[in-house]
């Protein structure tokens, strides 16, 4: 059904498969750790424990925690579904401007990469007109510039048009 | 008497204008953060934390901010028994088992009546974690003095244990996940060695993982993903709540004193030993329904199955002060921001903080008393307000909620890279909720990481490297005894079932 992509019942992954990728990169970190720990040495110094005594247990933790869950995920039947084609769709929706915006912070400053991720929100997702739109988004962003900035003192990110209006 | 005084005490630091204020600014704030997809206890406090920075410097501020925190965690408490009953989306995880019987009430036109019992259940369960903390805390502290590096790991032991033991999740992702919140702690300068652990000549990896920063992405970032997920609209019941029927459902409480008080004690019980609040109210739930003569109607809309969840659920997110307060372990991932509070505001919780800043401990616990007596009016005169919140559009909710977690997150340490961090533990949080990987041992690793594992250097180097030091006396011998019994505790439990299962 194109018209209602949302209702795509079809799984875009199956729990199988995402227990699978976890337990992977549950020992993979683990091996990391270990990796590291011996590294740093993991056994009895004459001052006391080394550096990587205790990480070396926990690595191992990791690993035969992360085997252990392979196993059970392994004996998953394949059939269960980790999320549907159409809720993957709206979480990626929220994934991929929430990291473009992320990635805007460090240019445009927070209060103007907010304003305008909370107006792509609500234009994209809302489908709100422009005017409803620009109120909440500057609304929002202008209300945190006074509580953090004015109120609490406590300095953000600003960007090229804090610096043009001289509030830097 | 020496706890009586010691309370009077602190109402007089409590009862200013100022920290009044405070505390109807973070019961209301806090009712709203709980209502809120995305915003809960732990991550709110962790966001507005940074905000007492300039606070706490001042001579009594330390107390004004944890008065305000400890405010929005008492609001979040209730807030989320809002959402259960009232659109039957529990606003906090907690607050699930409320929603089997609170939404069915709703329903049937008793949504009144359903909120009235959650709040004075929140408001019972609660009181008696307060009074709890009052008498037991000083008694626990005076004892914790005497704590060395073997008490205090077998303590922490205990803790980790406990979660292994209690928690509904299959055990090896309870494990998997606490692991992975201890290696997270790791990453970073060594302070004993001075050298650096898992960096990889990364520059930003040399403060390590800051768990606010876990907490505002698994928590925030990953139920705002999972809420998504089902689409932008709620819908809810109306609320309304008139001094009628909160009287008449005040008269018919007390019949059920019995189940409040098991609700108390279960709740305080996982608070303390830190299950946490949401299996005590699950439990509380199950027990209710086990021991009611109206059992089987559970889920239909009883108001035994409102009250119970939600004063465990209550009762367990308050005591769980109580370790984080007298040994420096929180029992919740609030706690555990509490906690992180104050080591940033210069406060060393544990034993020491009952004899070094009686004002501070006793102006928090007499804050405890103030703050939920607030919290009910507040709840149960304004449920109209904090509902309609929900009325809001969740496109217009959702990006501003995501906007105030980036924010936080770069406020801890004014670091872009924090942010980023937020979003990777954001999609962490969102695959571990779904798999069913608890995200609260993970935080609570990453809290207590270091001194876990300084408390375990410390011990062998006492010991010369022997663990034998972990059963040396009865005290240390017994804490440890039962963290392995909690440990193994699940396999017993399923060699049981397989034996009846035959």
């Amino acid at each position: 059904m194109p018209s209602h992509p949302e209702k795509d019942e079809r799984p875009a992954a199956t729990v199988k498969t995402m227990e699978s990728v976890v337990a992977a990169i549950i020992i993979a970190g683990g091996t990391l750790v270990i990796v590291d720990s011996l590294r740093l040495g993991n056994r009895w110094a004459s001052d006391g424990p080394q550096a990587g005594y205790f990480p070396f247990y926990i690595g191992l933790m990791l690993c035969i925690a992360g085997l252990v869950n392979l196993v059970f995920a392994l004996r998953e039947p394949g059939s269960k579904s980790f999320v549907t084609r159409g809720q993957g769709k709206q979480v990626l929706l929220v994934l991929i401007p929430l990291f473009f915006y992320v990635a805007l912070i460090e240019f445009l400053g927070i209060y103007v990469a907010s304003t305008l991720y909370i107006a792509v929100f609500m234009t994209w997702l809302g489908k709100y007109r422009w005017a409803k739109t620009a109120l909440v988004s500057v609304g929002v962003s202008l209300a945190f510039f006074l509580m953090f900035e004015v109120w609490f003192k406590v300095p953000l990110i600003k960007g090229p048009l804090e610096t043009a209006l001289g509030l830097n | 008497m020496d706890e009586i005084q010691s309370l009077i005490g602190g109402f007089a630091v409590a009862l200013s204008w100022f920290n009044v204020a405070l505390m109807l600014a973070g019961i209301t704030l806090g009712v709203i953060i709980g209502v809120l997809p995305g915003l809960g206890g732990a991550n709110g406090v962790a966001i507005l934390l940074p905000l007492t920075f300039s606070m706490a410097q001042q001579p009594g501020g330390a107390t004004s901010g944890i008065i305000l925190l400890s405010c929005i965690y008492w609001g979040a408490l209730f807030g989320g028994a809002i959402t259960s009953i009232l659109f039957n989306i529990p606003g906090e995880p907690w607050s699930v088992a409320t929603t089997f019987d609170g939404y069915p009430m709703a329903q049937q036109g008793h949504a009144g009546r359903a909120l009235t019992a959650a709040f004075s259940g929140s408001f019972i369960g609660a009181l008696f974690a307060v009074l709890l903390i009052t008498f037991l805390s000083p008694l626990v502290a005076k004892f914790a003095l005497k704590f060395g590096p073997a008490e205090f790991f077998s303590v922490y032991l205990l803790t980790f244990c406990a979660f292994v033991g209690l928690s509904k999740e299959a055990p090896f992702k309870v494990i998997a996940s606490m692991m992975l919140g201890f290696a997270l702690a790791a990453v970073g300068l060594d302070t004993v060695t001075g050298q650096l652990r898992m960096t990889f000549g990364s520059t930003a990896l040399l403060k390590g993982f800051d768990f606010l920063i876990a907490v505002i992405g698994l928590f925030g970032i990953g139920e705002i993903l999972q809420t998504m997920e089902e689409g932008l609209a709620f819908k809810g019941v109306e609320g309304k709540l008139n001094a009628r029927v909160v009287l008449d459902t005040w008269k018919e409480l007390p019949k059920y004193w019995m189940t409040s008080l098991r609700s108390c004690v279960v709740g305080c019980f996982m608070g303390i030993v830190p299950g946490g609040a949401t299996p005590a109210s699950f439990m509380s739930y199950g027990l209710a329904k086990k021991f009611s003569k109206d059992g089987d109607k559970f889920g239909t809309g009883m108001i035994e199955g409102v009250s119970a969840p939600e004063t465990a659920a209550h009762a367990a997110g308050t005591s769980a002060l109580l370790p984080m307060l007298t040994l420096g372990v929180p029992g919740s991932p609030t706690a555990a921001v509490l906690l992180g509070g104050l080591l940033i505001w210069g406060l060393q919780p544990g034993p020491l903080l009952f004899t070094e800043q009686k004002d501070f401990v006793w102006g928090l616990i007499a804050s405890m008393y103030l703050g939920n007596i607030v919290g009910l009016i507040v709840v149960l005169t304004c449920v109209p307000l904090f509902a309609s919140i929900l009325r809001i559009p969740f496109s217009i909710i959702a990006p501003v909620i995501l906007v105030i977690c980036a924010i936080g997150a770069y406020t801890v340490h004014s670091s872009m890279f924090d942010v980023w961090m937020m979003l990777l533990f954001g999609v962490v949080g969102y695959v571990f909720k779904k798999l069913g990987y608890p995200l609260a041992p993970l935080v609570l690793a990453l809290v207590l990481g270091d001194r876990a594992e300084d408390s375990f250097r410390q011990s062998m180097l006492i010991s010369q490297g022997e663990l034998g030091i972990f059963m040396s006396n009865g005290l240390v011998g017994g804490l440890t005894t039962l963290a392995l019994a909690l440990l193994i505790w699940p396999l017993v439990a399923a060699l049981w079932d397989m034996m009846r299962g035959r």
